[in-house]
């Protein structure tokens, strides 16, 4: 309950942000904090210092920006939810997050948080990779950007040194395309079992990702090549648990996921087919 | 003036609401006292391990440490084990629980050493450098296994863990488990589940040490059993021991005990001379506070070919867990009165062996026994609805025993105080639509559709009100099940009512208002209800096992005739008649025959209290005390039913429909009922769907936060379809019955009932508690075949 001793400071811009990490490999960032401090009052995560970001009310956006629509690190997930833009031009994105969690943590936790946290049980992440959404880094060298397919390296392992901060993920408009995300829990607030986000054909190939049927976010390929190959849902998701490695925990069987996953992905296409 | 508005009976708001609901509550850790440390517990991380050395040298030297102790060093403070006051067989094997154990640890949780210091922080940091060796030892997990001769064994001494073995050595005809046309075997199995109070457990010891004397704030149910009980274990003399409970945020039985951290805080207050605050996390709550269930049942089920049940026999394995807290061996036994259900049966048996294990203590969790013994009859009876190839409503139907509204003797022993189960049975399913969702799952059926529906029944009868004082002594329980209360009449018109009973969460302030208000013709809120503090409330017996308003509300109606009596005979004497030609109307004493000439208590026990002009020899003060022990329990029943979609692709459940049926006697305050039933039945919901404690082939707590152990939120639950039956218990005079406990008794099996019977024709014939998706989903894969 009570957290492991850790120093505190308050930046008041990225940069002062980056360069408070710098030389610090035990900080951590501190956004919505809804990932993290649950983690340090258990003791589990013992940052030496937390550098809080929360306050950088510049970090706080979503905008078009030319074929993509920009959405600044710190958004709430409540604000991405509800977002006109996003509701228009990326429609998968918004109805994600407004799956997170509770009205609490939909209010407090924030897109770049539940990003860089890297849980493969996370929705959002699930659907940047749907998406090939980008993420744009800065740290003491500048600005890189990573694909969403490579920002995801493994559990809890986002494509971030030490002394980089996620500032902006910038999704593509979908205007036109059939999309899904469906999300298999046992409570509102839980995280999902499997998790299924789907793009229908459209010009660029299908798509579909999958939320914690591996140690991160995974396009389900085996599915899109048999939609490619013009399978129709029921049979192109014969092939969902293909090349997955999903965990066997406290709420479901890795067996369980592998067969929930077929169900879930032909029921995603269908949706998005139809829409 | 007289009030002579009616409350009892009336959905009046709560009066305890205005301070809960606003933040102005006073729980334990809301309470700071000058000087208070805090302690920390280190706790095994090993299910089962010898401890071999601890050293606490490095904690001790830490800045704002106190003081850091092992359990050996500790021995000397305690006057007496733990308390377990129900024995309940003469050859019962039991072994002494400290506080902080010296030996072994036998559950990961279980107290090694403690540390207090001038902080929260500082004691947690402080538990941490506490260095314990220890040598691992093999788990005792499995109920079955355990109970083994050769099983590794949790407590050495004991030369078993089968600790305790209770027959209720049966009843009626037990021919019929052997001649019955219809004879099913079954096996049910319950999981431990945990009580989940908002508010954790949490304990403040204050000491004065020139006077000896001990102040224990403690999140309980129970101030006055901990008093008695905890001056045992501490050797603080009773007087020198008061106990109060402040605000407590729920309990469900997780605080119908006397924990170690409760001892510790005092016998830590007295040695360092200073208040001693602990509170407890929730993971630590999820590790250490008793669990329920965690049972395994045997089951025969007699009955014709018609489905007319004759009888049930059963055997069940009980998990005790690694030590026996207040109640765990008498826990399974108070279902043991229950294994006929509603029904008119002809032979009856039950027994259980308890099984020492490796993991948390079990004990009273909401319901204690009944939804154990309720689940099995009710799942059974559907399973015979099954076999005999009937509708499982008519099975009920022509199974139900007959009405009584006088107490009447049972198969199983007890009375039964009053009963009339087929009205409840019939409104339930005209509530639900009954038929019509018959002919809904059968056009599912027809039609193959990938959600089916179900229709989950559970006809309940349970026993509520603890207890006879008798017949507690008779099962071997420690103490009685009496109960208090005093009534003062102050002089400005007011009432203050001093009560044994200790809530939390129930709404006694209102209850018991209501009652006061309506038979002194006063208004409810000049009506003061003290409770939870032994200094306040001396006598008692506290809340749990839906006692309080069946014989608490009983004690008080007793002392406010009391107070009528004396007020009478003031009455009388002022306005110059005989007592017999008062009489008590529309809130006042009224002269019959002479209206104007009239007094009210308010205006009596001002009179009483001057004292100027009392009748020779009349004590001043209106004031009574009076206590009750019942002469029965009470026994509440209904029948609640489930519409459940299950879908047959992911094994997913969906509540569609929710109706309960419930008959508590007459109703006190209905908003209240109402939400007792809405809590209990939520709280049964969880048991059937969602939570479910979950242990390692290690004995580690794999379900140790709120993130693994699912509690549902009110998203998950349907809207809630109430509505009641009314068979007045003749125990009591108010007629009432218990309904705390109800829901959770009732919902479970309604809930898996409705589950199998949306998949049965699937050829599903059980699914296990809870039943998660993927426990439905292997059940429908299973009967197919094995193919999905």
């Amino acid at each position: 309950m009570i957290p492991a001793p850790f120093e505190y400071k308050r930046a008041d811009s990225v940069d002062e942000a980056i360069q408070a990490l710098s030389g610090e490999p035990d900080a951590k960032l501190l956004a919505g904090g809804h990932s993290l401090v649950p983690l340090m009052k258990l003791r589990l995560a013992r940052p030496s210092l937390l550098v809080d970001i929360s306050r950088l009310s510049d970090q706080k956006y979503i905008k078009e920006d030319g074929d993509a629509v920009a959405i600044g690190a710190l958004t709430r997930h409540h604000d991405v939810a509800n977002s006109e833009v996003l509701q228009e031009l990326c429609p998968i994105v918004s109805y994600a997050a407004g799956e997170i969690g509770d009205p609490q943590v939909r209010h407090v936790g924030t897109i770049g948080g539940s990003v860089a946290h890297a849980d493969p049980a996370s929705d959002m992440p699930t659907v940047l990779v749907a998406l090939g959404a980008e993420m744009v880094v800065r740290g003491p060298g500048g600005v890189r950007n990573v694909a969403a397919g490579e920002f995801f390296k493994g559990l809890f392992e986002p494509d971030l040194a030490t002394d980089e901060v996620l500032t902006e993920i910038r999704v593509p408009k979908t205007a036109g395309r059939g999309w899904s995300y469906l999300k298999f829990h046992r409570r509102a607030q839980d995280w999902a079992l499997v998790g299924v986000a789907a793009l229908a054909q459209n010009g660029s190939g299908p798509s579909v990702a999958l939320t914690n049927m591996a140690d991160r976010p995974v396009r389900a390929t085996g599915v899109e090549e048999e939609l490619a190959g013009g399978a129709d849902p029921a049979a192109a998701s014969q092939r969902a648990a293909e090349g997955t490695s999903p965990p066997t925990d406290a709420f479901a069987s890795a067996g369980y996921r592998q067969e929930l996953v077929k169900v879930l992905v032909r029921r995603a296409l269908e949706e998005a087919q139809s829409r | 003036m007289a009030i002579t508005e009616k409350f009892v009976g009336q959905s009046v708001l709560r009066k305890e609401d205005a301070s809960l609901l606003t933040g102005q509550g006073s729980f334990v850790d809301n309470l700071t006292l000058p000087g208070m440390l805090y302690l920390a517990v280190v706790r095994s991380p090993f299910a089962h391990a010898r401890i071999v050395k601890v050293d606490v040298s490095k904690a001790r030297e830490m800045p704002g440490v106190v003081g850091a102790w092992s359990g050996e060093e500790l021995a000397g403070e305690w006057a007496g084990p733990l308390p377990m006051v129900w024995p309940i067989t003469e050859d019962i094997k039991t072994s002494d629980h400290w506080p902080i154990t010296r030996d072994k640890a036998r559950f990961q949780g279980d107290g090694v050493a403690v540390v207090v210091a001038e902080s929260r922080g500082i004691a947690d940091d402080a538990a941490e450098v506490v260095a314990v060796e220890y040598e691992q030892l093999t788990p005792v997990l499995d109920l079955e296994e355990g109970a083994k001769d050769g099983s590794p064994l949790v407590h050495d001494e004991l030369g078993t863990n089968a600790v305790v073995h209770w027959s209720h050595g049966g009843g009626g005809d037990q021919g019929v488990f052997d001649n019955a046309p219809v004879q099913l075997r079954l096996r049910y199995e319950a999981p431990r589940i945990t009580p989940s109070p908002i508010e954790p457990r949490g304990a403040l010891a204050s000491v004065v040490p020139a006077m000896g004397e001990f102040t224990l704030w403690t999140s309980t149910q129970i101030p006055h059993i901990a008093r008695v009980t905890l001056s045992g274990t501490t050797g603080i003399p009773e007087h020198k021991l008061r106990i109060v409970a402040p605000d407590v945020g729920g309990a469900f039985g997780a605080k119908l005990n006397v924990y170690a951290e409760e001892a510790l805080c005092l016998a830590l207050a007295r040695r360092t001379g200073r208040a001693i605050k602990w509170i407890e996390d929730r993971s630590v709550s999820y590790a250490v506070t008793a669990q329920g269930r965690g049972v395994i049942h045997d089951v025969e089920v007699a009955a014709t070919e018609e489905g007319k049940l004759l009888g049930f026999r059963v055997k069940e394995l009980a998990d005790m867990g690694a030590y026996f807290q207040l109640l765990t061996p008498g826990i399974p036994e108070l279902g043991g009165w229950v294994y006929m259900g509603p029904y008119d049966t002809q032979g009856y048996w039950y027994e259980f062996t308890g099984v020492m294990t490796n993991k948390a203590p079990t004990d009273a969790v909401r319901g204690a026994g009944r939804p154990e013994a309720t689940y099995v009859v009710e799942r059974a009876v559907d399973a015979l609805a099954r076999h005999v190839g009937k509708d499982p409503a008519e099975v009920r139907r022509i199974s139900f025993a007959p009405s009584h509204a006088e107490a009447k003797p049972s198969l199983m022993g007890l009375q039964i105080d009053s009963a009339d189960y087929l009205p409840a049975f019939e409104r339930a399913l005209e509530l639900a639509d009954y038929d019509q969702y018959r002919k809904e799952q059968g056009a599912r059926r027809e039609s193959g559709e990938v959600k089916q529906i179900g229709i989950g029944l559970s006809s309940y009868i349970e026993m509520s009100g603890l207890a006879p004082s008798n017949i507690l002594g008779a099962l071997r329980y420690a103490a009685g099940g009496w109960e208090a209360a005093q009534v003062r009449c102050q002089p400005s018109g007011k009432v203050t009512l001093n009560i044994g009973t200790s809530p939390h969460g129930q709404g006694h302030d209102t209850v018991w208002s209501q009652i006061a208000a309506d038979e002194l013709g006063v208004h409810p809120d000049d009506v003061e209800v003290l409770h939870g503090d032994t200094s306040i409330s001396p006598l008692g017996m506290d809340t749990y096992g839906s006692r309080s308003i069946s014989i608490g509300g009983a004690a008080l109606v007793v002392a406010l005739q009391k107070i009528k009596d004396r007020a009478r005979t003031l009455a009388a004497h002022e306005l110059e008649v005989a007592e017999d030609d008062l009489e008590f109307r529309d809130g006042a004493f009224r002269v019959q025959g002479a209206p104007e000439k009239v007094r009210t208590i308010p205006e009596l026990a001002a009179s009483a209290w001057t004292a100027h002009d009392l009748p020779d020899g009349y004590e001043p003060d209106l004031t009574a005390i009076a206590t009750w022990d019942p002469k029965n329990f009470t026994w509440p029943f209904g029948t609640h039913v489930c519409i459940a979609e299950v879908d047959t692709e992911t094994g997913a459940t969906h509540l569609l429909r929710y109706v309960a049926v419930d008959d508590c006697g007459v109703v006190m305050n209905p908003a209240i009922v109402d939400g007792q039933v809405h809590g209990g039945v939520a709280f049964g919901i969880a048991e059937a769907l969602y939570e479910e404690i979950l242990y390692d082939e290690a004995g580690n707590l794999v379900t140790g936060t709120l993130t693994q152990y699912l509690v549902p939120s009110a998203v998950e639950m349907p809207a809630f379809e109430l509505d009641r039956t009314v068979t007045p218990s003749p125990t009591n005079p108010l007629g009432v019955k218990g309904i705390g406990e109800a829901g959770t008794i009732a919902a479970p099996p309604a809930v898996v009932n409705a589950i199998v019977d949306a998949v049965s024709h699937l050829g599903v014939t059980d699914v296990g508690k809870p039943a998660t998706p993927e426990r439905v989903w292997n059940a429908i894969r299973e009967a197919r075949g094995g193919g999905a």
